[in-house]
């Protein structure tokens, strides 16, 4: 086994311990999030799961489980374990911090174990993505206080005059998720376990979704930017495409996105102009959104025919034509008709999951895939035609997701606008649940695929950190 | 909105939006692409073996991002958004609301209309005004009384023929029109628990069930104090304050022992909303034929 401070060359010795821990807690959390959505999605199909411990297994409690498990738990290890990595060797100094590094680590899964206790229990703000209650809060800030130390001091320390784009993006992500947490999370507590909102009314709201909207654009989006900028070039030992766009796209993604909450609003009591600059500042998002996609697939000319025998760089280019799909399918559903069409429909969770799947999941595997066998001291993962294997049954559930998704949802949207001669509604609301069944299924399937490739990516990590390596490939392996 | 509101906003688009094209511009240099000279656009810096190149904006992309800007400018200038200004379109999303409503009223009104004068008991025999009521029940009742009006816990049974607040078609409508708030106090404090027992065994008694009958004779004094005021002294109910009927042994909140006992000590209330400002009187007087028709079979 190796140390946990990686073996110098020429450049400072690294602290690999907490990325590894981030890493193994990346695939587990991502296990756990994924297994949680699949068992909700078969709620849809089978209500009576529902009442498998009533209850604690109601939809209601397990869907906020599933959305904090897979963003906070999920993507924000893999974020953790990403950043730390890309900031030691693109500075070239060791993390800052000394015991605040470990205590980023053991805090944020501190606010994983709390929410899947509380939320089951009943515990929640009912803030959409923003649920967990107000100690636990607390923690989040504390922990985010850490890791915004541990960053930014690595990042004053370094041995190299510039700073790579890669951190422009997580120093980004850290600096704005702090802001909106903090903002977002200003409570009257009643209870250790009860408090209200200081906002109320349409304010809350707005408030709410400047929060949700920027919890995509930064933990979702800005933070896995910086994970593409190290891991694509990285991977496809290529230079990135275009430095000029990286800053056109980096300064107009980061200022432009905390204007598009609004259209989660639109249609609503929230003021005109409001619901206006929030459809335009979404349009103008487009570009730069494209922006990093650019960037990452046209790194890849001159490389192309690596994806023939890279599964790692094939999860990397897909993810960046999953983020394309998402962002131009966002800003569309961003404009008042179409959101008339697509608003609370099966579409919008659709879309959540082409970006969620298809985008943060894919990239951070990606991500995964290329650092765990660094972490481990292996040349490789124990098998690649396994990550293949993975690689495929992610896209394919992928694709039955957003599909059932994208008919449900036009369906349901066409259904409920729809009128009879005497203006009457046509249909009632639970003849569009039933036409919907169909895509429920589907969408299950999908799912359950898609976990099914993070199961056997368990195990490959698994094999990859406990069996050594055959001595005729390495002659140093120890024995 | 203040002026000083009014131009917070516009000063921090305008700045913010500005300053985004003036970065998309400084940026857009004619340079040479990569595969033409490859070596010499690198950029000097190395990050951990990252080399980056500095290949010009992709043309399609600078024009795709004007675009969206141009877009954005034209409908900040036709539509609210920039603080208090209106637009020059003069629209507004209350506006737009009540030019659909205007247009749905045209459409529809001659619709509902021809069915505004004829009595509710000729129209629940009428087809076609049933077909329509129909939509407009499953759209607009179905949620608590059930697709069939065959009501719930808690929710009345629209099909048996036990009105609490009056079956005939005039009082139907004023119950769509106005709503209804029923109220059965709770009495725990005034009879205590054995209290409770004793005129649950009365109420069974009533209705025709199993009963103890030393027990219902205490209870029926209670009874007579406290609850024949709303259900009659003999049980029948009082349509005028909404008191339940308590001898045809319809139960709105269970008729189990324990149901009723709970129902005697806690009270419960119950809430029709009112649809007049909703559906409006033509939609609402052919919904109450079509309630009314509901029973007919029951008592026919």
């Amino acid at each position: 086994m190796t140390s946990s401070l990686a073996a110098a060359g020429n450049h400072p010795v690294y602290d690999y311990k907490v990325v590894r821990q981030f890493s193994v807690m990346t695939v587990v959390w991502g296990i756990v999030g994924m297994a949680v959505g699949v068992l909700i999605a078969a709620q849809l199909v089978w209500p009576g799961l529902n009442d498998i411990w009533a209850p604690y297994t109601n939809f209601g409690r397990l869907r906020p489980l599933h959305t904090n498990a897979v963003i906070f738990a999920f993507g924000g290890c893999a974020l953790f374990a990403t950043s730390y990595y890309v900031v030691q060797r693109t500075c070239q100094a060791p993390l800052f911090g000394g015991w605040l590094v470990p205590f980023t680590f053991w805090g944020w899964q501190l606010v994983i174990v709390s929410a899947a206790i509380t939320l089951p229990l009943g515990i929640t703000t009912t803030k959409e993505y923003a649920e967990l209650e107000w100690p636990i809060s607390i923690l989040i800030t504390i922990v985010w206080v850490a890791y915004a130390i541990v960053f930014f001091g690595t990042i004053a320390k370094r041995k190299i005059s510039h700073i790579y784009v890669a951190n422009w993006f997580f120093g980004a992500f850290i600096l704005a998720v702090a802001l909106l947490h903090v903002v977002n999370n200003v409570y009257v507590p009643v209870t250790l376990w009860k408090s209200y909102s200081v906002y109320s009314g349409t304010t809350d709201a707005m408030i709410q979704w400047w929060y949700g909207h920027n919890a995509v654009g930064f933990f979702l989006t800005a933070g896995f930017l910086g994970i593409m900028y190290y891991f694509v070039p990285k991977q496809a030992e290529r230079p990135i495409y275009s430095y000029q766009l990286s800053i056109v796209h980096f300064w107009a993604l980061i200022s432009i996105y905390v204007w598009a909450g609004a259209h989660h609003l639109h249609y609503t009591s929230l003021p005109d102009w409001a619901q206006s600059l929030g459809m335009v500042m979404s349009l103008i998002l487009l570009a730069p959104s494209w922006g990093g996609m650019i960037n990452g697939v046209m790194t890849l000319s001159g490389a192309w025919h690596k994806l023939r025998t890279d599964p790692t760089l094939r999860f990397l280019v897909v993810s960046l034509s999953f983020y394309g799909l998402t962002t131009f399918e966002g800003p569309m559903m961003s404009i008042k008709t179409v959101n008339a069409l697509s608003h609370n429909t099966d579409w919008t969770i659709g879309h959540v999951h082409a970006g969620a799947l298809g985008w943060v999941a894919m990239i951070s595997i990606g991500a995964m895939y290329h650092l765990l066998p660094i972490l481990f001291g292996r040349k490789q993962m124990y098998s690649i035609k396994w990550i293949n294997v993975h690689f495929w049954l992610s896209t394919v559930g992928i694709v039955l997701y957003i599909v059932a998704m994208w008919v449900n949802g036009i369906m349901q949207g066409l259904m409920w606008r729809a009128f009879n001669e005497d203006g009457t509604l046509t249909y009632t609301f639970v003849e569009s649940v039933q036409a919907s069944y169909p895509g429920y299924v589907v969408r299950f399937v999908g799912g359950a695929i898609f976990l099914l490739g993070m199961l056997l990516m368990a195990w490959n990590l698994w094999r990859t950190a406990t069996v050594p390596e055959p001595a005729n490939e390495s002659g140093e392996a120890k024995a | 909105m203040s002026t000083f509101w009014s131009l917070w906003i516009i000063g921090l688009t305008v700045t913010n939006l500005g300053l985004v094209l003036w970065v998309l511009l400084a940026n857009r240099k004619v340079a040479v692409r990569d595969d033409e000279d490859p070596e010499n656009k690198k950029r000097s810096h190395v990050y951990d073996g990252i080399e980056e190149y500095d290949n010009p904006l992709p043309r399609w992309w600078f024009n795709l991002f004007i675009a969206t800007f141009i877009f954005s400018a034209v409908y900040l200038v036709l539509y609210p958004g920039m603080g208090a200004f209106p637009g020059v379109l003069g629209w507004t999303s209350e506006g737009e609301l009540r030019r659909h409503q205007a247009q749905a009223q045209e459409l529809y009104a001659h619709q509902f209309g021809a069915f505004a004068e004829t009595p509710i008991e000729e129209l629940a025999h009428n087809p076609q005004a049933m077909r329509m009521g129909l939509r407009l029940f499953a759209n607009n009742c179905a949620a608590c009384h059930g697709s069939d009006g065959g009501g719930g816990y808690g929710f009345p049974d629209l099909t048996n023929g036990d009105w609490q607040w009056g079956g005939s078609p005039a009082q139907i409508k004023k119950t769509l029109m106005d709503g209804r708030v029923g109220i059965m106090p709770g009495w725990a404090s005034s009879l205590g628990e054995r209290g409770i027992a004793d005129v649950t065994e009365y109420v069974l008694k009533m209705s025709g069930r199993d009963h103890n009958e030393a027990a219902a004779e205490r209870g029926g004094q209670s009874y007579a104090q406290f609850c024949a005021a709303c259900h009659g002294r003999e049980g029948q109910g009082n349509q005028a304050l909404g008191g339940p009927d308590l001898t045809n042994d319809i139960w709105l909140y269970g008729g189990e022992p324990s149901d009723i006992r709970q129902t005697l000590r806690e009270g419960r209330t119950g809430v029709m909303p009112a649809q007049r400002n909703l559906l409006r009187e033509d939609r609402i007087h052919l919904l109450a034929a079509y309630v009314y028709s509901l029973s007919l079979d029951h008592e026919e």
